[in-house]
């Protein structure tokens, strides 16, 4: 038997196995903003209008709810209806499509996931960080057709930030919870096609908080999108009306909504830490 | 033709592993998987079976593996399909995680797994290099910068803007194997390069093994090519059923895996059937050259020697043992049987537990090209009762290099002259 002599001895490490994170900070960062980036190309190569693309999906939707609420519904009595309502919609296709898109992601990456020591959480992430980047992108023509209504720009602006944190909180969460669970559960794609529906209805992005029905308020308590809504109504649009916490009446039950916000991203780190490292056998 | 047939002793064990320090450190590694057709794939399965995720049945792919590797060593797995090869790779690769057992690596690993190192078939050549390079460790620029000798060494700079689900299956093996090699790891994992691309690929693959043998690094080679094994591999295990039925070198892990291979199946005739196993075993077959070392290849004009050793588990009266050989194009050629040598007096017995060693000389008229030998052994002197067959039990090259074609080489004077006047 002839070993070749090698000129220094590698010491020997123990081999973790396949996880969510492993592998390094750097490496993490540079995958996730590699697969962001060629995600982001891919969503729009081979369309004529790209980009624009993102910008007439909520638009389309826009118009069609302004004129059911406005010219068959006739919901009075809201200040500065139409922004509230595109506001509320980019807000609610940013979630909507970062979370529905997640939810096949780390299947539509078999390829990479099967063969590779690849830290599993990128996937779901990346397409978070795509999803952000076509929300800023989308915030621009909003805030100019804010402008045109006639709102002036005011102080809580500089707030918005804080809801965007907010929203890009929860959709990470779902995103994990989601995309770990379908590996298993295909089922999962379908559920979550009919929860956009509900929750699209099931949020105050249609009406105001107050406009609803006290029984309907109750039920909008438990989404934990609510307080993202009431709160960027206040900040953004109108100033008279009450922030998140007197909106839906006081701490006791504005305390419900951020209780099952926390239970969601508790659960989603619990969930996709379990799942991980079965994810490539389970595919 | 002489055929005899005598005693022979047990094969020598297989040699230890040498003091060197160790590239890769399995030890009592275990994998099991849900078995197929019990996986719990809709909710609604879940909910009405809750707790069925607690009994199905279990399918051990890695049923305690242990076993080390030198740095600068090249390790050959093989075994049958779905032995546990890919899966034992995919553990060593950090792909699954193994349910009990201790893994340890020294240095940097490049995979090549299921003929693939995880490209997104939606993505072009130019896209993935650079996700599999930061994959490897490497920043996006070094990524990028390695793209031009990954290209090189694949011969697919034309293709580079492609994306991968139009490439041919060659040529994603090709992209492939060249993104693992120009990754420079320390330790290599390769399954079944082996088994595609044209033959100028194989080439290239031969001449990498080549040149990564003197550089140190270690190289885990798993394919069903025994001649590769053989070529490239210090040593070597056989895995079945997911554990490590042999370890050594690589010829006698290559004949284990033959008889692997050829004995299930093979030797279901009605009597051995009722009796539960056949009664005699194919211990070892192989080829001779005429200095006795055993080899794969015969020169033409050559004589084939060929030997077999049978180990009988019950007594087997009168029985008679056959070679055949088959050409390339499983045409038979020739065939020859004997019976027993034995002294007057002796019984015409193979004895349970006995073992008797077969040796046919072959004076030999047979063209260039491929051969295959069968091997069996019949009962009673009978043509048709037959206690073990094997077929394709070994295999040999006849080679020369005489302007002569066909399946036979005939004695033959031949001459072209100028004719006179
Ligand atoms: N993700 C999985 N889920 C369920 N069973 C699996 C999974 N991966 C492998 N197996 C099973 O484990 C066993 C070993 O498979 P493996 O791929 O390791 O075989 P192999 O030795 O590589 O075979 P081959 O020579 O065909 O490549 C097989 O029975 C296979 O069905
Ligand atoms: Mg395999």
């Amino acid at each position: 038997m002839s070993v070749a002599v090698r000129e220094r001895d590698l010491p020997l490490r123990d081999v973790q196995g396949p996880s969510a994170v492993g592998g390094g900070s750097r490496r993490f960062f540079d995958l996730l903003l590699l697969i962001s980036i060629t995600d982001f190309k891919k969503t729009y190569y081979g369309t004529v209008l790209g980009y624009f693309w993102s910008l007439v999906r909520p638009a389309v939707m826009f118009s069609v709810l302004l004129v059911v609420f406005t010219q068959i519904f006739r919901l009075s009595g809201v200040a500065h209806y139409p922004v509230l309502l595109l506001l509320g919609i980019v807000f609610f296709t940013a979630f909507q499509e970062v979370t529905s898109t997640a939810v096949t992601s780390v299947v539509a990456n078999e390829g990479i996931v099967r063969k590779t020591q690849f830290p599993r959480l990128v996937i779901p992430l990346a397409t978070v960080m795509t999803g952000i980047f076509n929300l800023l992108l989308n915030l621009i023509p909003v805030f100019i057709f804010i402008l045109a209504f006639g709102i002036a720009p005011m102080w809580t602006w500089l707030l918005l930030p804080l809801i965007l944190l907010a929203l890009i909180g929860v959709t990470t969460a779902v995103a994990l919870i989601l995309s770990a669970l379908y590996v298993r559960f295909r089922d999962v794609a379908i559920i979550w096609g009919v929860m956009g529906t509900v929750l699209l209805y099931g949020s105050p992005i249609l009406y105001p908080f107050d406009k609803a029905p006290e029984k309907v308020q109750t039920a909008l308590l438990f989404n934990p999108l609510t307080p993202i809504f009431t709160q960027s109504r206040q900040w953004i649009i109108d100033p008279s009306a009450p922030n998140a916490v007197a909106a839906v009446g006081g701490w006791a039950r504005f305390s419900i909504s951020v209780f099952v916000y926390a239970a969601i991203c508790v659960t989603a780190v619990w969930i996709f830490r379990r799942e991980a490292p079965r994810i490539a056998e389970d595919l | 033709m002489a055929v005899d047939v005598s005693t022979a002793a047990a094969p020598a064990p297989s040699p230890g592993v040498a003091g060197r320090s160790l590239a890769i450190d399995v030890r009592g590694l275990e994998k099991s998987f849900r078995l197929p057709g019990q996986k719990i794939d809709s909710l609604k399965e879940r909910v009405l079976h809750p707790t069925i995720s607690r009994d199905f049945s279990q399918l051990r792919a890695l049923d305690g593996i242990s076993f080390e590797v030198n740095q600068g060593e090249f390790f050959g797995i093989v075994g049958r399909n779905g032995s546990g090869k890919s899966t034992l790779l995919k553990v060593l690769a950090s792909i699954y995680r193994a349910d009990a057992g201790l893994v340890r690596m020294a240095g940097r690993l490049a995979p090549f797994i299921e003929l693939g190192v995880g490209f997104n078939m939606e993505l072009t050549a130019r896209e993935n290099v650079q996700l599999n390079g930061v994959m490897m460790g490497l920043t996006r620029k070094e990524a990028a910068r390695r793209l031009d000798a990954v290209l090189d060494f694949a011969e697919l700079n034309e293709f580079v803007d492609l994306k991968l689900k139009n490439y041919s299956s060659g040529m994603l093996v090709r992209l492939g194997f060249s993104v693992m090699i120009q990754a420079d790891a320390d330790i290599l994992l390769i399954d079944e390069v082996l088994a595609v691309g044209d033959a100028s690929f194989q080439q290239k693959c031969a001449d990498v093994f080549h040149d990564l043998r003197g550089s140190g690094k270690t190289l885990v080679l798993v394919t069903h090519d025994m001649n590769a094994v053989d070529a490239y591999c210090h040593r070597a295990i056989l895995l079945d059923h997911g554990q490590i039925v042999h370890e050594g070198n690589p010829q006698e892990v290559g004949r284990h895996y033959l008889r692997l291979n050829f004995e299930r199946g093979e030797t279901s005739s009605a009597a051995q059937a009722s009796a539960g196993g056949p009664a005699v075993r194919l211990v070892d077959i192989w080829l001779e050259d005429a200095a006795g070392e055993r080899t794969n290849s015969v020169e033409l004009d050559d004589d084939i020697r060929l030997r077999a050793i049978v180990e009988a588990d019950r007594d087997t009266p009168a029985p008679t043992f056959a070679f055949l050989l088959s050409n390339a194009d499983g045409v038979h050629v020739f065939g020859t049987a004997t019976q027993l040598k034995r002294e007057a007096g002796e019984p015409d017995l193979l004895a349970a537990g006995s073992r008797a060693k077969v040796s046919a000389r072959i004076l030999n008229p047979l063209g260039s090209g491929r051969y295959f030998v069968d091997f069996g052994v019949n009962r009673e002197h009978s043509q048709t009762d037959n206690v073990i067959w094997v077929s394709k039990a070994a295999d040999f090259v006849i080679y020369g290099t005489q302007a002569q074609t066909g399946l036979i080489a005939l004695e033959n004077e031949f001459e072209a002259v100028i004719e006179d006047g």
